[in-house]
């Protein structure tokens, strides 16, 4: 399967990746490298096999009572926050 | 003195019998990195002040006799294990300026088990890599011959090892990133079965691929300090709550009647005949002391890779959105907007090959490729991880080369992603499977280390660890030291 | 031409656990900014999540009381898109395997009709933060305490027909959760929130119109309001010529409008698969009987059981169901207090104080058991009806028990048959007027006679002996 700049841009977009123009053409290339040999993938037989998601199967104890526990230090959490003011994390004005 | 004092073993003897303090050992290791680090690029933070600290406290639980075994032994961890207020970098420009809250578990539990912290190692950013070249540090150099690789991502702390700046190192392991280093370095690296040790505080690459381990001078080394980080952890759903078994206590030197199963299919003309050769040398040593080699095949591993990276990369794509610069890390200059922000953060805070991934990962979860990919990956992982516990019910472990190649150089494979992607070629299917498996060193070709890999039953780390010291109980290629170090 | 309106409602219920799905951080409304914001919530690097066991058994009371499928096994995904209110660039919810499954709800209607509503799924999900936008100048601040706190997302089918089915349904929903324990139901705190999905296609038509879908709608009022003004829009729109886009549209209710919100640039791929951090959750046989088992009554069979077994009228039954705290006070109220007193009291003196404070019956400053003492007195007929209410006002105010009061404020009524006869003879005495009317036949006059005699006794007078009495005096045995 072909991978373009288009794919590129669109994949980008949902990623919050800028890619700078020039580069775009080299991404896609780099990518369609990358997306053929996944094609391999294609040879394998795999009529009738289920997916396998995860290497361990189904959780039945490993739940967490409920209990809270308050002891959040925000001044310590934030420390390294690229801007917080008065508790709130500040991001560009968001439109809704 | 640095010979005599390059594994945990000799160390925790010289602690034993006193005739070092943890101080002096902790300095010796300190002293060595002064020396050589700046060649290597191993470690990418050293803390003297809390690691003198550390082992002064050793010293006075060992003049009181309370001290567990390995208090006083120096350790470095991979520089994505979370460690409280000290930076983790996870070798990303994204993490430069960020430190913990808290503790990674292992962090935690070695630390609980008296083991002094020298630093972190260096790695791939995000652990994405074979070479640690993609390094905000930096590439980490192999001690066998500073103009090569390490091999990664665990690549700091196998250098780490194989120099003797540490006698042991925590590494993590998501498709090879422990095994491929230490056979690359000289060292024995052994990723447990999944599940085994907590994930929590290991900064996230593909969470149902990933797993801790460590990168030791012998499997008796490496017994014993993993024995001391597995284990169920409430923090992590993914950790498993199963006995742990004394490694240490069961590496008797015997592998009578032990059945190897030797994967055929490894040994094609894609892997380098030296390499093959001496693997086979190793395999033969242990045939000497009583095991049985079984020829078997595993039909679905030439798909391994590319399942392997459609997987981990759709997993890497979801972990690393967190990292969107309102919180913590890297954020741009002046964003103009929200999506600016966003795009431009990652742009900047993530490097060439992380993208490369978060791209394809990206894609391979997007609508109209999800069947072809990531479910396809899916169901190509299941029947690798059937076929691999088939052929486990004949044989007590899977053998074969830990990677195709010796350490190349620096550069030379930085153009081209799908041929770096190949040094996995043989690490990857136990991780899709989850299995424990275990690199070592065999004999050296053209002067570079060579590992030999086994792969076990789940759970069944004892029968690898068992194996490679059985190995190591009649040849020394464990115990060859890169010149100069 | 004639339309018919589709109405489907998608609801989100906070479910009511001390602490959030996956942490260990509290779900308490109202702290200040990012102080209830763990590591985990905040999506520091290295955290990971664990599920909170509590949401497993309110999700599933929720599956049992409308007869769903409950999943053996269900799974959890990651939902991915950037926002600032969402830390992980994901949201975990469930996808192609929910907890809940198909189900159903019965639902009375105001106008006496009761529809069946299929439940086509309920899910488990983290609640996303707030984006404050009027704290900063050209800035939007994020708060992250409800990040991580547990939905329970409820998807009806698109059964309903009318924006009133549609807030029918949406209050019994609303009662079913808060009786079911597993949702505080606070509608102004965003714990219960509605989208509506609305189309309209021509009566008769088998297939469905083009739907938008309604968001912002957090009263029982504007559900109402705006599904009413999306379907009159739809119309205008159709009956123009036009076609309806699928879209999501923001009812304003200060303009009295739905508008589409602010058009997306790219079509939304979420990308869901399976969470890695979480391994699929199995529902043990032994979990699921052991919820069953600790089922409380839901609303419609306690309804039931009011009228047919305590004979109870449909009002007052109606009345005494509308909240399960009232309903519980009742119930244990009757423990100790004949159905036909305790509906009484219940609905009349309790109901008007806790309305007057603002109180609910779970924190009635009287409690069953001391109101049970109250009526006690009344039905041995120690103290008289009007008395106890002054009684129970004082015992509102924390003046004492029944007992005391009743002793403090000499309110025993007199039952003194003798005492009360020489009563009663007196105000015949003072009346011959009254009492030449009643022996006429004008039987009416009696309760004025009564009035008199409880005047005479300040009210003490044991007011059924009173009436005995007088009768007897007036020798009106007939009745």
């Amino acid at each position: 399967m072909g991978f373009s700049t288009d794919d590129v841009m669109r994949v980008a977009r949902l990623a919050r990746l800028s890619v700078a123009d020039e580069d775009v053409e080299q991404v896609a290339a780099d990518l369609q490298k990358i997306v053929r040999f996944m094609d391999e993938l294609s040879a394998v037989d795999t009529e009738g096999v289920a997916p396998m998601a995860h290497p361990l199967g189904e959780l039945e104890a490993a739940l967490r009572a409920d209990v809270p526990d308050a002891g959040i230090d925000r001044d310590r959490l934030q420390r390294d926050a690229p801007d917080a003011v008065d508790g709130f994390y500040r991001v560009p004005r968001v439109v809704e | 003195m640095s010979g005599e004092l390059s594994g945990v073993a000799e160390v925790v003897d010289h602690l034993t019998r006193g005739t070092l303090s943890c101080v002096e050992v902790t300095t010796h290791f300190l002293q060595r990195i002064d020396a050589h680090n700046a060649h290597l690029n191993a470690l990418v933070d050293v803390d003297t002040e809390r690691a003198l600290a550390s082992a002064q406290q050793a010293d006075q639980l060992r003049a009181k006799g309370s001290a567990p075994p390995l208090a006083g032994v120096p350790i470095v961890h991979k520089a994505l294990f979370c460690v409280k207020d000290r930076p983790t970098t996870c070798a990303s420009r994204m993490l430069e300026t960020f430190s913990s809250p808290f503790d990674a578990t292992v962090v935690a539990k070695l630390e609980r088990a008296g083991m002094v912290m020298l630093g972190t190692a260096n790695m791939d950013e995000f652990a994405m890599g074979s070479s640690n070249e993609n390094s905000v540090h930096g590439p980490a150099r192999n001690p066998w011959d500073t103009a090569r690789v390490t091999g990664g991502s665990s690549g700091g702390s196998a250098a780490a090892v194989a120099a003797g700046l540490a006698p042991v190192a925590t590494g993590t392991d998501t498709g090879g990133s422990i095994r491929q280093p230490a056979a690359l370095c000289g060292v024995t690296g052994i990723k447990p079965t999944y599940g085994r040790v907590s994930r929590f505080g290991m900064i996230a690459f593909a969470s149902s691929l990933d797993q801790a381990g460590v990168l030791a001078t012998s499997a008796r080394d490496a017994a014993v300090v993993l024995q001391t980080m597995c284990g169920a952890d409430p923090a992590d759903a993914t950790s498993v709550d199963r006995a742990v078994p004394d490694f240490a206590s069961e590496l008797n030197g015997s592998v009578k009647g032990l059945r190897i199963g030797v994967v055929e299919d490894y040994f094609d003309d894609r892997l380098d005949p030296e390499i093959a050769a001496s693997v086979r040398t190793a395999l033969d040593a242990l045939v000497e002391a009583g095991a049985r080699l079984v020829p078997v095949s595993l039909p679905s591993v030439a798909a391994a890779v590319p399942a392997y990276y459609v997987v981990s990369s759709a997993e890497c794509s979801s972990n690393l959105s967190r990292f969107d610069g309102v919180r913590y890390g890297r954020r741009c200059e002046n964003p103009a907007d929200l999506d600016d922000l966003y795009t431009r953060s990652r742009a900047e805070g993530f490097g060439a090959e992380v993208q490369r991934r978060i791209l394809a990962g990206t894609y391979v979860l997007s609508a109209g490729y999800y069947d072809a990919y990531y479910l396809k990956a899916q169901r190509v992982r299941r029947r690798i991880a059937n076929e691999l516990a088939d052929v486990l019910r004949d044989v007590d472990v899977l053998a074969g080369p830990t990677a195709p190649e010796t350490a190349f150089a620096v550069g030379e494979k930085a153009d081209d992603p799908v041929a770096m992607y190949l040094s996995d070629i043989y690490t990857v299917s136990a991780s899709l499977a989850g299995l424990p498996a275990i690199s070592a060193p065999c004999r050296p070709s053209r002067g570079l280390p060579v590992g030999v890999q086994f792969v076990g039953r789940p759970f069944d780390e004892s029968t690898l660890l068992r194996t490679v010291h059985a190995l190591q109980c009649v040849t020394d290629w464990h115990q060859q030291r890169p010149a100069g170090f | 031409m004639g339309y018919e309106c589709v109405i489907g409602l998608e609801v989100h219920a906070q479910l009511n656990t001390k602490a959030k799905l996956f942490s260990v951080a509290p779900t308490a409304y109202g702290a200040e900014p990012n102080a209830q914001a763990s590591p985990v919530d905040l999506a520091f690097p290295g955290t990971l999540p664990v599920l909170n066991e509590a949401v497993l058994d309110k999700a599933l009371r929720f599956g049992l009381a409308c007869g769903a499928t409950i999943a053996p096994v269900s799974v959890f995904a990651r939902k991915n898109y950037f926002y600032p209110d969402l830390p992980k660039g994901y949201q975990i919810s469930q996808f192609e395997q929910p907890i809940v499954g198909r189900g159903a709800l019965t639902v009375p209607t105001p106008d006496g009709r009761r529809i069946e509503v299929g439940i086509t799924r309920a899910h488990l999900e983290e609640d996303a933060g707030k984006s404050v936008h009027d704290r900063f100048e050209g800035a939007t601040g994020v708060d992250l305490n409800r990040a991580g706190t547990p939905l329970l997302e409820i998807v009806s089918e698109p059964d309903l027909r009318s924006p009133s089915d549609a807030v029918a349904y949406l209050k019994a929903l609303h009662k079913l959760v808060r009786y079911l324990d597993i949702c505080d139901g606070n509608m102004a705190e965003g714990s219960f929130r509605c989208d509506a999905n609305v189309s309209i296609r021509p009566v008769g038509s088998e297939v469905l119109g083009t739907r938008t879908e309604l968001k912002n709608l957090n009263s029982f009022k504007f559900v109402q309001r705006a599904i009413g003004i999306e379907i009159e829009r739809q119309t205008d729109v159709l009956d123009s010529g036009g076609a309806v886009v699928q879209e999501t549209r923001l009812f304003d209710p200060d303009r009295d409008e739905t508008r589409a919100m602010r058009g997306k640039e790219e079509a939304m791929d979420y990308r869901y698969f399976p969470d890695p951090d979480l391994l699929p959750v199995r529902i043990s046989d032994a979990r699921l009987t052991a919820v069953a088992a600790s089922m409380p009554e839901l609303p419609e069979a306690r309804r039931t059981r009011y009228v047919e077994t305590l004979g109870l009228s449909p009002d007052d039954a109606a009345v005494l169901t509308a909240q399960p705290s009232v309903a519980r006070y009742f119930d244990e109220l009757c423990e100790h207090t004949a159905p036909d007193l305790a509906a009484k009291w219940v609905s009349g003196s309790l109901l008007g104080a806790l309305n007057e404070s603002g109180l609910d019956a779970t924190v009635a400053r009287v409690m069953p058991g001391a109101l049970s003492e109250l009526l006690t007195l009344v039905s041995d007929d120690v103290i008289s009806s009007t008395a106890a209410r002054d009684v129970f006002a004082a015992m509102w105010r924390g003046e004492g028990t029944a007992a005391e009061i009743v002793e403090r404020d000499g309110l025993r009524q007199i039952s003194d048959t003798n005492e009360l006869a020489e009563i009663v003879a007196k105000v015949l005495g003072d009346h011959p007027e009254q009492e030449g009317q009643y022996r006429a036949g004008k039987h009416k006059v009696l309760g004025f006679l009564v009035g008199k005699v409880m005047q005479r006794t300040q009210g003490k007078a044991n007011p059924g002996l009173v009436n005995t009495l007088l009768k007897v005096k007036l020798g009106a045995n007939d009745d």
